[in-house]
Formats: C-alpha cells, sequence, structure tokens
C-alpha cells in the first residue's frame, strides 16, 4: 500500500487500499483516471477504464492510461467473462438505465466488483423531501432532479436487497459522511456515500 | 545514405513538370518481397525520410504510415508542390510526436509513386511496370516497411502511427508483426472496406480507366497522361474526406467569381471551383496506375478475414498498447468501425485507448488542427 497521502475521493481511496496489489481492474465510469492512476503507480495494477464523455477520456488518455470512449449500459458487454480480477464502478450505479443488469456484467466480467454510490435514505435528503416536499438537493445529490444523471436512486438498504436478489455476497462495505469513514451503525440513516465489495 | 533519385528516368510522366528532382533516402530491399496474391516482387526498393537521432539502443524509433495519396514526407517539405509536410503541425521538434526525443520514420508505400517501386517504376525488362505490377495489399505495403526496418536494424518499434490507410498499416503491423511495435495508434481507420468505401474507389478506379489517355496503364512514354481521370477520381474521393457541414460552411452555395449563374457548366460555385483545383492539383503529384493499385490494396483490406474471420484473434499474440481515434463528422471510417476494432481488443485483453473527437471537418480532420487530437498523440506516444 502506498505511504503518501491520498488526494483521491473518500470512497476511491477505500476502494484503492482494498484492491490486491497486480491486479486486472476495469474501473467503469473512470472520470479524469485519479483511481487508475494510483491503482498503476502505487499498486503495479493493469487498470483499464471506460467513461462516457470524451472530455474525460482524452485526459486519462494523456496521462497514458488505458481507456476507452463507451456507454457501460451496453459496451461492457465487449468484455469477455471473469477478464479482470475487479470492476469498480464508483458512483455510476444512480446513472444506469438498468442497475440490476449491470451489477450481473459486474460480476460476469470480474470476480468481485466495487460499487458506490450516494445514499438516497441519508437523513438530510429524507428531510429535505420530507419537510420541504421538493426533490433534494444537497451535497451528496447536487443537480435538481430535471437535470441529474441519477434516474435510479437507491439507498444502502435498497442495495442490500439487490445483492441479495442477485446472489452476490457482500464481502464488505464501507460509509462516508463529511468526506469521512464512518461506522456501518445506522448507515441508511447516517451516510452519505457506500461502497460495497460484492463477489458471486 | 542519401540518394538522389532520377526522376526523369523512374518517373517519366513526371519530366518537365516536378521543381526540382526530389532526393530521398532509398532501401534496396536485398531480398524478393512475397506478395499476398503469390507473386513476389524483385529488387524492390523503399523511399523513405526519417527525423531525429536514433538512440544507441534503437529504441526511440516512431514509424508513421502515410493515408492513400500521402507520402514520406511527413514532416519536411514536398518536393513537387513545395508545400510542408503533410503532419508537420503533428511531427518534429517539440510537436506531439517530438522528434527531439524519437527517432521518426515514414516511407513511401511500395505501390505508390514517391520513390519507392510502384507501377511506374521501371521493371527488370526496362520497361515500367504499368498494369504488369503486382496487385498489391495493405499487409504487402507492411511487408516493405518491415524489410525496411529490418535494414535499419530496428526490431522493436517504440511505436508505430497511422491515420486512415497508415492506421490500416499499423494494424496489419500489429496483427502480423505483434513484436514489432510497443504502442499502435490508430487515427480515423478502420480494420475492413465497407462495401461503401470499395464503391466510392470504384467511382475513382472507372473515372481514371474511362479516360482515353490511360490506354490500359501504358501511358507513361506517351505524352498524354489521365490526368483527367485521374482529377475525376480525386474530385470525388475528396467528398468522401469532408463533411457536409464543413462543405457548407466552407462554399454553402456561393458562387465563383461571378455575380450570377452562368447558365451553363463552368465552376459556377465555389464548392466546383475547389473541386477541380483539388483535382488538377493532384494530377501534378501522383501516377494514376498507382491510384488503381493503392486503391485496390485498401479494398482488399480485412483484417478478420486474414485471420480465419474471427478480428479478435488478429491481436491474439499482441503485447501492445493500442489508441484508437475518430471523429464524429468522419462518414468514410465512422466511429463504429473504431469500435468494432475496440471491440476485438478488448476481448484479447489487449491494452486499448479509444476516444471520438469532435471536429467538423470529416475524415480529413486527423490531418486539420485539433488540439485534442495532439494531446491525445503526445501522451499516448510517451
Amino acid at each position: 500500500m502506498t505511504s503518501r497521502p491520498s488526494t483521491l475521493r473518500p470512497d476511491l481511496a477505500a476502494i484503492a487500499a482494498h484492491v490486491a496489489p497486480g491486479s486486472r481492474v476495469l474501473d467503469i465510469g473512470c472520470g479524469d483516471g485519479a483511481l487508475m492512476a494510483e491503482l498503476e503507480s502505487a499498486s503495479r495494477c493493469d487498470a483499464r477504464g471506460m467513461e462516457l464523455d470524451g472530455a474525460l477520456v482524452e485526459r486519462c488518455v494523456a496521462r497514458g492510461l488505458s481507456v476507452v470512449q463507451g456507454d457501460a449500459n451496453v459496451d461492457l458487454a465487449d468484455y469477455p467473462d471473469k477478464a479482470f480480477d475487479f470492476a469498480v464502478l464508483s458512483q455510476t450505479l444512480q446513472t444506469a438505465t438498468r442497475p440490476d443488469a449491470m451489477l450481473d456484467e459486474l460480476l460476469r466480467v470480474a470476480d468481485k466488483a466495487f460499487v458506490s454510490f450516494p445514499n438516497f435514505a441519508h437523513w438530510r435528503t429524507r428531510a429535505a423531501l420530507m419537510f420541504g416536499g421538493r426533490m433534494p438537493v444537497t451535497r451528496a445529490l447536487p443537480v435538481s432532479w430535471y437535470e441529474t444523471q441519477n434516474i435510479h436512486h437507491v439507498t444502502v438498504e435498497d442495495f442490500r436487497d439487490l445483492a441479495r436478489a442477485k446472489g452476490a455476497k457482500i464481502e464488505r462495505s464501507w460509509f462516508f459522511a463529511n468526506e469521512r469513514a464512518i461506522s456501518p451503525l445506522g448507515a441508511n440513516w447516517r451516510a452519505e456515500f457506500a461502497v460495497f465489495e460484492l463477489s458471486r | 545514405m542519401r540518394s538522389a533519385i532520377d526522376t526523369g528516368a523512374a518517373f517519366p510522366h513526371f519530366a518537365g513538370k516536378m521543381k526540382a528532382p526530389f532526393a530521398s533516402n532509398l532501401y534496396a530491399i536485398p531480398q524478393a518481397l512475397p506478395l499476398d496474391s503469390g507473386q513476389a516482387l524483385e529488387a524492390a526498393q523503399v523511399a523513405y525520410e526519417t527525423y531525429g537521432n536514433l538512440a544507441a539502443d534503437k529504441s526511440n524509433a516512431i514509424l508513421i504510415c502515410h493515408a492513400l495519396t500521402g507520402d514520406q514526407y511527413v514532416a519536411s517539405e514536398h518536393p513537387i508542390t513545395g508545400k510542408p509536410g503533410w503532419w508537420e503541425r503533428m511531427v518534429g521538434p517539440r510537436k506531439p510526436i517530438d522528434t527531439d526525443r524519437y527517432f521518426v520514420i515514414c516511407a513511401n508505400v511500395i505501390g505508390s509513386c514517391m520513390g519507392s517501386t510502384g507501377p511506374a517504376s521501371i521493371s527488370p525488362d526496362g520497361q515500367p511496370f504499368a498494369m504488369r505490377f503486382p496487385v498489391i495489399t495493405i499487409r504487402d505495403m507492411v511487408r516493405g516497411l518491415v524489410a525496411l526496418l529490418d535494414g535499419l536494424g530496428i526490431e522493436r518499434l517504440h511505436a508505430v502511427v497511422g491515420g486512415s490507410m497508415g492506421g490500416m498499416q499499423a494494424l496489419s503491423l500489429a496483427a502480423n508483426w505483434p513484436e514489432r511495435a510497443a504502442r499502435v495508434l490508430v487515427i480515423a481507420s478502420t480494420a475492413r472496406h465497407s462495401a461503401q468505401n470499395i464503391a466510392f474507389h470504384e467511382v475513382g478506379r472507372q473515372a481514371i480507366m474511362a479516360d482515353p489517355a490511360w490506354a490500359d496503364g501504358d501511358y507513361y512514354a506517351s505524352d498524354a497522361r489521365p490526368d483527367n481521370g485521374l482529377a475525376v477520381a480525386r474530385m470525388a474521393a475528396h467528398i468522401t474526406y469532408l463533411s457536409e457541414e464543413g462543405l457548407t460552411e466552407k462554399f454553402g452555395r456561393r458562387l465563383q467569381d461571378r455575380d450570377a449563374k452562368s447558365f451553363g457548366f463552368d465552376a459556377d460555385f465555389q464548392v466546383e471551383s475547389y473541386l477541380r483545383y483539388q483535382g488538377s492539383g493532384f494530377t501534378q503529384r501522383f501516377d494514376a496506375n498507382s491510384y488503381l493499385y493503392i486503391t485496390r490494396a485498401m479494398d482488399y483490406f480485412d483484417l478478420a478475414e486474414e485471420h480465419g474471420g474471427k478480428l479478435a484473434d488478429a491481436f491474439a499474440d499482441s503485447r501492445a498498447r493500442f489508441c484508437l481515434v475518430s471523429f464524429d463528422t468522419d462518414w468514410l471510417y465512422p466511429t463504429a468501425e473504431s469500435r468494432h476494432i475496440v471491440h476485438a481488443l478488448n476481448a484479447t485483453g489487449a491494452k486499448v485507448s479509444f476516444v471520438e473527437l469532435s471536429a467538423p471537418h470529416g475524415h480529413d480532420s486527423f490531418l486539420l488542427e485539433h488540439e485534442q487530437l495532439d494531446r491525445v498523440v503526445k501522451g499516448f506516444v510517451e
């Protein structure tokens, strides 16, 4: 593991810390490639990425990463079974056309999957809906309902249900609020973001 | 070795048209070059240019493959037109492909007409090959390039880079000589020619062959050359290199040097005048028979077919890193063709990057100013 201070987002830092060195990793929705770069430099991983936004892909390629511009909803089908040790889906599940199908794809292309998402049942979201009577706009969900890419809002408990329904085993989980890790106690109320490690 | 070519003898159709005799490095391939057709090319030579210095361990060589009507003058003045190199904005000192760091090689493909052996070259019987030149393929062109690399003692390229037909050569090199390149950059290209691609090329070939001056390809000793046919071929092809949006933006329906339509068949519209200029300019620097042979090679290109029908199998032995770039307005080799290649590379577990860049100018975008392309190329080759 790296000893230098990580500048990664907390959910990505948790993932980076738990990917075994030298692994083959597919980062779906890899953004500017921050996690991939960390995995390649600190853990000598063979990291590949998929990203929808061409400008972000260009930045990844310019920094020497192997990233394919593509839509995870359809282009994951390109990859053979178990081509990777780990698949990473960070804050992308809630934008998927069919999150359930995407979960299947993650566990088809990789042995294990890390999935992170904003928890829609965080108390701030609940309060905004309950007292404001409008779709919440919070720190974790900063975009109005009509322009957000999040079309499938999900809670910690919803995700656990989905994993169970899909026969996926939850290996580990991490929860975050205020940019810091918190205990799993009452996570469905207290966590702004959640990270799950799944296997099948 | 730098030797002047007596163009008057080797390229009679250029005699008297050239600004100056052009010089290029020439590599004589020591053995017969086997061809996909089953024939072999004896005593073939490859004309090439180099830029920068080859490192002592020969690890810093980048091969750039040119497109259909391109040549070895990637970053130096064209000896016939006097224009800057065709990719000078990409290749040079401190450019995205930095010749202060890399030894850049660009060779004229066999079948072409800028010094490498082609239909205009003199055959062993002392006469130009003309249509006796064997039909070649993209892989045959790459055989010529690999022979050159052997001659230069370069076992493994730092990168092979190509746009359009150059991209086909880069793919062919990666598939057939997987140990020869560590990085493969393919821009605005395809792994196979589509029916539409073949159709446009056939229009061009028929235009050349319908020109009486073509004379079954045997025009080198004659004063008349099939310039009209070649110009029409170029005009038709040139349309496929541009986007409708780009043409509209550049020309619209504007008239050329006149206030009203002539009710005749002069070049009333600017776009007509532009195409005629492109067509006639092209005949000054290109051989009609070379155009036939090279378009045929492109039409025959189907990398999957060469490898049992499955494109992924073409890359089964490759350990290279790949990068594919397409342009959103390129309808000649559209993004779907690049995605098709990416799909195959993913299936083999190859390290591949792919990006579709936005540009208004269609297929030709890869040759034009494009900062994002510069960054992708620079980032990938480093």
